[in-house]
């Protein structure tokens, strides 16, 4: 069983060299007869006076931008202690395209005292079939909140869906190959099913034993218009992994995701909506049995103006290694933003932490409030959507 | 055993007629360039564009809709100057179609070989708002431009689909000799105003003014991208008294609160301007997006006579 797994890994990767192989030697047939073959590449745009010809020797640097995220937290908390004050992360981001195959993104996301990769791969974006393939370690594609980094998050700190059944605040994040594939649907809904296959630990969630011992998940999303200005996007995804327990113990995790946006095309820099939810649920094989735990979050999200917006947020999970321990909370949100390239933030959160006997007994109430101040420098990333 | 031999005939004869008859499927990221290239690829094309004419091209969502239409492309024509850098990078990485990654035969910049207006001569950064730093992208603005980027347009369809250069050709001559018919009318409607002074929302008009001798004054946002501020708003006041400026122009996309309180203060007119073709239903082409700003610009400067 473990060979086969180990084999599995080894023939996708097999598959994807073989694939990328293929895409060099035989470009996918031209629709239109006779293309040119060599076309000539229009030439940079208005490179050389912009950028000065001190630039050029740095021309095939990658784009580098640097998010700084300063969170104070007020209130008591004797559970989940947040410092006072904290530049809770600084998230260096280094993208280029590597060849014609290939582009390479890196975030490496600096603490105050220690520094790790959040993510760090190889898309390679001309492959026959469809495919689009990353290798690497990456935020994976379970459920929507878990592959937004910390600065695209709604809201200054995860849902209690990420920490309590995700293995913490940090989430899922994994190193492996990721193959993701359109799937036609008629009309222009938008259909793509990923398949991540991955090292077999991952902090706070998964314990990887032995080589073989992989992590897999599954990710299938649908995306439609519903007219010009709101459009549904929709994710049903499946995890499934060792957690170390026994020797084969495993915890499989399921998710769905909606997420519902309305931004008038006319008004759009003035007022939009966005409402999300995700429903996550956590079986894992323990000494005592397979404890079944759930979670959800609800948040509704609306632009005032073209700087402000507002936002609420419930959530409530158990804990995925014992279920009879519930938490729960509310957060209501107001940011504002002077540029497109700072965001200041403040949350008012009460989060009801359930006790491990009964729920009255030992609960525990914490009221904070949570002020972040994020901000880009560096090169004018995608918006986030 | 008949029917299946009739069906697989149909369907053999189907499925070779559809590559002959397939139409160039060109996506641009603005209504005008489709527009444009529908004038010049005429039925040999099927052009989407998108970003709708109404909204703002800064801030347009990356939604996936589009990655299914990027990955059926066959031509991909771009703004550039990163006008579009917010959205369209990640969806043509997500396009899984190489025909039209930069560099490729199915990608054009149309602002290559444009007026381009705006470089900046020094360091740019951020204190200046949310500046280009390749130049001025509302280059379209002035139908001179339009005229090279349809060109641009032509040579790249030839280039993908040269059976149809004589259709092409013959597009862009029909396109060019409209143009310059309609430029010698909007230069006749506009020559009395030359030298007029106007006030604009957004730096989106630096082309416009340039072809049609229109100087601009002053924005209502303090800096690209930065939203009105009430001391920035009062120097605008002074401004437009002292320079006697007749007009503002303010793109649908952005609020009218300010302008509209700047005109009353002011006794200038606040003049919604359209950049793009389907700003308004009725704006259904390039030629038509000029011929309704020059009408409504003339109206509101006749309107101020003595000034």
């Amino acid at each position: 069983m473990n060979t086969l797994r180990s084999m599995v890994f080894v023939t996708a990767i097999a598959t994807l060299v073989a694939g990328i192989a293929a895409g060099q030697e035989s470009p996918p047939p031209q629709p239109t007869p006779a293309a040119t073959p060599t076309p000539t590449p229009a030439p940079p745009v208005n490179a050389g006076s912009a950028g000065g010809a001190s630039q050029t020797s740095n021309y095939f640097n990658p784009s580098v931008s640097v998010i700084g995220n300063f969170l104070a937290v007020g209130g008591q908390n004797t559970l989940e202690s947040l410092p006072s004050a904290s530049l809770r992360e600084s998230e260096l981001g280094l993208q280029a395209v590597v060849d014609p195959y290939a582009r390479a993104d890196f975030f490496i996301s600096f603490g105050e005292h220690d520094v790790s990769v959040e993510e760090g791969y190889l898309t390679f974006t001309s492959l026959p079939a469809g495919l689009l393939v990353r290798v690497g370690r990456m935020r994976i594609a379970f459920g929507k909140v878990n592959t937004m980094h910390l600065h695209l998050l709604p809201w200054p700190d995860e849902p209690l869906t990420v920490v309590n059944l995700l293995g913490g605040e940090e989430g899922w994040v994994g190193t492996g190959i990721s193959a993701a594939k359109l799937l036609p649907l008629p009309g222009d809904v938008f259909s793509e099913l990923t398949l991540q296959v991955l090292r077999g630990d991952a902090e706070g969630l998964f314990v990887a034993g032995k080589r073989s011992d992989l992590a897999l998940n599954a990710h299938y999303r649908v995306f439609a218009d519903l007219s010009d200005s709101t459009n549904l996007d929709l994710g049903l995804s499946y995890g499934l992994g060792p957690n170390g327990a026994s020797p084969d113990a495993k915890t499989a995790l399921g998710a769905v995701d909606a997420t519902l946006r309305w931004k008038p095309l006319v008004r759009g820099n003035y007022r939009s909506a966005i409402l999300r939810g995700e429903f996550f649920r956590s079986r894992r094989d323990q000494s005592d049995g397979t404890v079944s735990a759930d979670g959800w979050f609800l948040s509704g999200e609306y632009q005032l103006a073209k700087r402000w917006w507002v936002g609420v947020r419930g959530e409530a999970a158990q804990h995925a290694d014992d279920a009879a321990v519930k938490d729960t909370g509310e957060a209501a949100t107001l940011t504002f933003w002077p540029s497109e390239f700072s965001q200041l933030r403040a949350e008012l959160r009460q989060r009801r932490y359930g006790g491990p006997n009964s729920a009255s007994a030992s609960e525990y109430t914490a009221n904070e409030v949570l002020l972040q101040l994020q901000f880009a420098i560096g090169a004018h990333g995608a918006h986030p959507f | 055993m008949k029917t299946i031999k009739t069906l697989a005939a149909t369907l053999l004869l189907v499925g070779l007629a559809i590559p002959a008859q397939a139409k160039l499927r060109v996506v641009t990221s603005l209504q005008d360039l489709a527009s444009i290239a529908e004038a010049v690829g005429g039925d040999r094309v099927e052009a989407f564009a998108l970003a709708r004419g109404y909204q703002d091209p800064h801030f347009v969502d990356a939604k996936p809709s589009f990655i299914l239409k990027l990955s059926r492309a066959d031509l991909l024509v771009v703004a550039g100057l990163e006008l579009e850098i917010g959205y369209l990078p990640p969806l043509i990485d997500q396009s899984r179609n190489e025909r039209i990654h930069p560099g490729s035969a199915g990608y054009l910049d149309a602002s290559t070989g444009c007026d381009i207006l705006q470089k900046p001569t020094q360091v740019v950064t951020r204190a200046m708002g949310d500046v280009h730093p390749y130049g001025n992208p509302h280059y379209w603005t002035d139908p001179e431009n339009g005229r090279v980027i349809a060109r641009a347009i032509a040579a790249r369809l030839t280039e993908l689909d040269p059976a149809g250069k004589a259709a092409f050709d013959s597009g862009l001559a029909a396109f060019e000799a409209r143009l310059t018919a309609e430029e010698r009318e909007w230069d006749a409607k506009m020559a009395p105003f030359a030298g007029a002074r106007i006030v604009t929302f957004h730096e989106s008009w630096p082309n416009f003014a340039k072809r049609f001798k229109l100087e601009i004054v002053g924005t209502v946002e303090p800096k690209p991208g930065i939203p009105p501020s009430p001391t920035h708003t009062l120097e605008i006041i002074n401004l437009i008294a002292k320079e006697k400026v007749g007009v503002i122009l303010v793109e649908p996309y952005f609020d009218r609160k300010t302008p509209d309180f700047i005109a009353e203060k002011t006794g200038c007119k606040v003049v919604t301007f359209y950049p793009s073709v389907g700003g308004i239903p009725e704006l259904k082409d390039y030629f038509g997006v000029f011929g309704h700003n020059v009408e409504a610009f003339v109206k509101a400067m006749s309107g101020k006579g003595s000034q």
